[in-house]
Parts: structure tokens; sequence; C-alpha cells
């Protein structure tokens, strides 16, 4: 290390153009943020492996070994049952992806560069949901194939083109990618990790398990427009009566995310970096 | 050019920064002087935008910082090391950070080598020592080659060489017509660095002056004399404008008179001398006198003496 500094190379060798902050460039420079960092495809790849790996031993599990009398299964909703597991991961990496910023100070360089802060919730938003729908896509199909493949042993496959089939398998890639979304907004709400994480599960996991211990005349005006059940809505080939049709359901649970979003984005232009 | 006026910043009931105003003007370095928690922090936060004034505003090179469309390109900021995800290198930092305002991995590469971070720039932050990351801090601070740049206590945790290498650097920015502000809450280091002094104690402003004028009203011409006949040369050295003290029996501090004038009385008078040793209070001491009221968090005990 020298003591001197050649002044020139504070301009640089080629003049640093000024070029505006775009929110286009704020992706970029979000998905750089998302792929340098090792805990991403670490949690992404424990996602996958929920989807494809354990996902068809599952499915050969049930096939093979049920007992006589047990209640029937779909083939679909059976190989992409371990979306209950995978959203998980999808939700805790949404909630890193904001809070790791947090807490490592980092924040105060994203909110330096982009002081107009909104495009930076924005892209994280953007870029994380595109990745998890691409990813959990992928998952579902191969697993839905891989599911039906085992199943057809059995004589109980389905086929995409069977009724409700196609909206469950790529139902499960948007109901992921809205978990990830509620993921980065509780983030942003809350920006501690183990707090959003603890609201992350509390609001997916807990709530429907609470809202049974109500008096069923007030659960039904309630359970099924938990965020988990509105959602999952999708995700029965055979629409369940007790809740709300699968897209009106989805549509909730998209509310839900948007809302927190838009509630994120205003506290983050208000609170202290 | 940095502009405040009447900045003012509230913690619940603790006011952090106190109606501060200052202009901070182009082509020197200005430095950011107080103790510990006087509002230096809170200050420059308040000038990137991270923290919004309670009252009062302030402008970078004339617009708010966050209405810069080229944010980067107008003000780098070093606010503290280590504003970096700690799984990330340094390198994928600071081309996260460029990439928002549409800076290649040509220009990184270029701060990377600026700053004598080539070897580890690959490495995870997380393991960097407070020196290299606040060689880091300052690359991201200076790669959109900014007008005006923002340093927060950036000696902090530098080696000797490092400190050297930073007061070059930013004499250089200066020099080059840039805004340079820098905090410290060592006047020595800003001596040597900074030409401006804008001096701040419990979020208020104590003194807005140059460091020479600083200097000058802060020593204090005193001349030390030993001399076994020390209370005749006293006769002799009173004069209107002379003031005489005795700490201790043979010595006299004298002020007034230079050490010439001191020592021609003596040899005309056939006075013998010791001691003849003109005394100039550090900076460090005026800057202690002034901001004694100031300081947020006091010692609790003081050595008996040790107070200059």
């Amino acid at each position: 290390m020298t003591t001197t500094t050649d002044m020139a190379a504070v301009h640089g060798t080629a003049p640093v153009r000024k070029e505006r902050v775009t929110q286009l460039r704020v992706i970029n420079s979000e998905w750089i943020k998302m792929r340098t960092l090792k805990s991403t495809p670490i949690t992404l790849l424990v996602a996958v492996v929920i989807m494809v790996g354990l996902g068809p031993l599952l499915t050969w599990g049930n096939a093979a070994h049920s007992s006589q009398g047990a209640p029937p299964f779909n083939g679909a909703e059976l190989s992409l049952g371990l979306y209950h597991l995978a959203q998980l991961a999808i939700g805790v990496l949404g909630v890193l992806m904001v809070t790791g910023e947090y807490s490592t100070g980092m924040i105060r360089a994203s909110l330096s560069a982009v002081p107009k802060r909104l495009p930076v919730l924005w892209a994280k938003a953007a870029v994380y949901g595109a990745v998890v729908l691409v990813l959990m896509t992928i998952s579902a199909l191969v697993a839905f194939y891989s599911g039906q493949a085992i199943l057809s042993h059995y004589g109980r496959s389905v086929a995409l083109s069977d009724p409700g089939v196609a909206r469950v398998v790529f139902g499960t890639g948007l109901y992921l990618t809205v978990v990830g979304l509620l993921g980065v907004a509780l983030g942003a709400l809350i920006r501690n990790g183990a707090g959003a994480i603890s609201s992350l599960v509390g609001v997916l996991l807990l709530l429907p398990v609470l809202s049974d211990l109500l008096p069923s005349s007030w659960s039904t005006h309630i359970t099924p427009y938990l965020p988990s059940n509105a959602g999952s809505a999708l995700l029965n080939v055979v629409p369940d009566p007790t809740l709300m049709s699968p897209w009106g359901g989805f549509a909730l649970f998209v509310g839900y995310a948007v809302a927190l979003l838009a509630i994120a984005g205003v506290l983050l232009k208000r609170r202290d970096a | 050019m940095i502009v405040a006026s009447n900045l003012t910043k509230q913690y619940g009931i603790k006011t952090a920064v106190d109606d501060l105003s200052f202009t901070i003007r182009p082509g020197i370095v200005t430095g950011f002087l107080g103790p510990n928690g006087a509002g230096k922090s809170t200050t420059m936060r308040m000038i990137m935008g991270l923290d919004a004034p309670t009252s009062g505003s302030v402008t970078v090179n004339g617009r708010r910082y966050s209405e810069h469309a080229a944010p980067l390109h107008e003000v780098g900021a070093l606010l503290e090391a280590k504003a970096i995800h700690t799984g990330r290198s340094a390198r994928n930092h600071l081309l996260a950070l460029a990439a928002t305002t549409g800076i290649g991995a040509r220009r990184v590469d270029e701060v990377i080598e600026l700053v004598g971070l080539r070897e580890v720039a690959r490495r995870r932050a997380g393991g960097f020592s407070l020196g290299m990351g606040q060689r880091l801090g300052i690359a991201s601070a200076l790669l959109g080659d900014p007008a005006t740049v923002l340093l927060d206590e950036p000696v902090n945790g530098l080696d000797p060489e490092g400190i050297l290498w930073i007061r070059n650097l930013l004499k250089g920015l200066a020099a080059e017509g840039r805004t340079v502000f820098v905090s410290s809450h060592l006047m020595s280091e800003m001596a040597l660095t900074a030409e401006h002094l804008i001096v701040v104690g419990r979020g208020k402003l104590i003194a807005d002056t140059s460091v020479a004028d600083f200097t000058r009203s802060a020593s204090r011409n005193l001349v030390r004399v030993r001399s076994p006949h020390a209370d005749k040369l006293r006769g002799l050295l009173l004069g209107p404008d002379v003031t005489i003290e005795s700490p201790e029996p043979g010595t006299l501090e004298v002020t007034g008179l230079d050490s010439e004038q001191i020592g021609t009385v003596a040899a005309e008078n056939g006075v013998i001398l010791f001691e003849l040793a003109p005394q100039q209070a550090s900076l460090e001491e005026a800057f202690m006198e002034l901001t004694r009221d100031a300081v947020e968090y006091h010692a609790s005990t003081t050595v008996a003496g040790s107070v200059a």
C-alpha cells in the first residue's frame, strides 16, 4: 500500500459518465446483490430439493404404502404437497433479502446510492419474485411429472390436461412467489430478521391453526380469508367449498402481499435508515 | 458545496443536532470537529438523506441529496466503515453500488486499485479489518468521481501509513476543486489535513473558522523562564502589557514578551538563566478548552494535575 495517490486515478482512465439512477439499474444492482451472497443459492437449493427431491419420495410413499381405506388422494396435489415446507425456505430468504442489509449496515450504502429509496424495495421484490417464480414453476413441473411417473405404476397418475391440474401445478409457483414477496415486505416492515421470520411463520402457518380454535360460527367468516388459506385455495384440484374460490382466494393473497409492500414502502420513505 | 441552515435533529427528548448552520466550500478540506456524541455523524447522515432533519435543511450542490438524479456522482460518502454486507466480497459490493448509476466493472476495479485493496477484493468483506473496511468505504465514495466527498472519521482504524495516505488523498481531492468534508474527533489530525474547521459540541456550532485563525487564537505566547534570580528578573520584565506568573519558586511564565526580549533584558542585567523556553498551547489543548463545556461523556475521574 502506498501513502500517495495518483490523483489521475481518482478520475479514472475514462471519464466517469454521469448517468441517472433508473429503476432498471436498481434492479440490476439488486440482481448482483442477490447472486453474490452464498445464502441465496443455498436456500434456493433447499427449496428445490424439497420440491423435486422429497416430493417424489412422498408421492411414492403414499402410493406404495397407503393402507386400505385411506382417504383418496389426488396425484397432482400429492406430488406438490411439499410446497408447505418449501414456502418456509422461500419466505425466509425473502425476509433476509432485506433484513440482511439492516443487520450488516449495508442498507446505508444502498440508500445512499438510491436516496429515493422506493426503487430499492421494488427492485428487491421484482428480482426475488422473478427468481422464485421461474425456479419454483420449473420445480413444480419437475415434481409433478416425476410424481406422475411414479403414480403411473399404481394406475393413479393424473395428466396436466385433467381439469384443475394445470392450475394447481402452475399455481404452486405462483403461490410460492407471493410467499417470497410477503417475506420481502415483512423484512422491510420489521427490519429485524428474527422478528420478520417469526411474523411470517405466524401469518402463514399459525393463523390457520389458531382460527380452528374459534367457534365455528366465527371461524367460517375468518378462516377462508387468512392469507395462506386464501392463497392455497388455488392449489386444490377440486375447489374446497370451505375456502374461497381458487382465483378469488389467490387474488386476496396477492392483495395481502401488495398491501404489506405498500406499507413497507411508506415506512421506508419515512423512517431514518 | 454543502449548505446547512438551522439543521436540527431530535431523537425523542434528546437533541443530537441543534440549529446548525454552515457552508462547506469547494477547493479546500473542511474539518468537522467535535467530541464524541457532538452530532457529527448525525449531521453527515442528514446530509446524505439517511436521517430526516426534525427542522431546518441541508443541500448539496444546490439541492437536497435525494433530489439528485445521479447521487453517486454528486456526493461520495464514507459514513461508517463496513456499511457492507459481510457475506459479499468487496468487489461485488462495489459492483452492486456501481450498477445503480450505470458504472461498469472497469471503474470498480480502478477504485479498488486506487485504495490498495486489489489482493483482497474477492474475499468476503466480513473478514476485513477496520482499516480495510475504511479503504473499501473510501473506494465506494470515489466510485462516481463525485464533486463532493464526505468522510466520517476516515482515519479510525488506519495504521500510520494509511493515515498519511488519507491525508494526501483528501488534499489532492480538494486541490482538484472538490468539496471535501471530513469529520474527526482529533484536532491534531485536522490541523494537518484541513484548511477550514467547523467545530461542534452537543450538537451546537462552536466555531466556523480557518485552521490558521484557530491556531493563532489558540496559541498563548507564553515564555517559561527558570532563573536563580527569578524575583529580580520579574521586576525587570514587568511592564504595561506583560503578565508574569510564578508556578513554582525560581520559575516564571511570561506573556507579552518574546524570548529574545527576555534574554536581552537578562543579559543586560547580569541575570543568569537556566531555561528560556517559548511555549505554545497545543491545538489539542485549545480544542479541549473550546469544547470543554460541550463534552458529552466526561471521564468520571481525573488524576490530579494531569489536566493540561
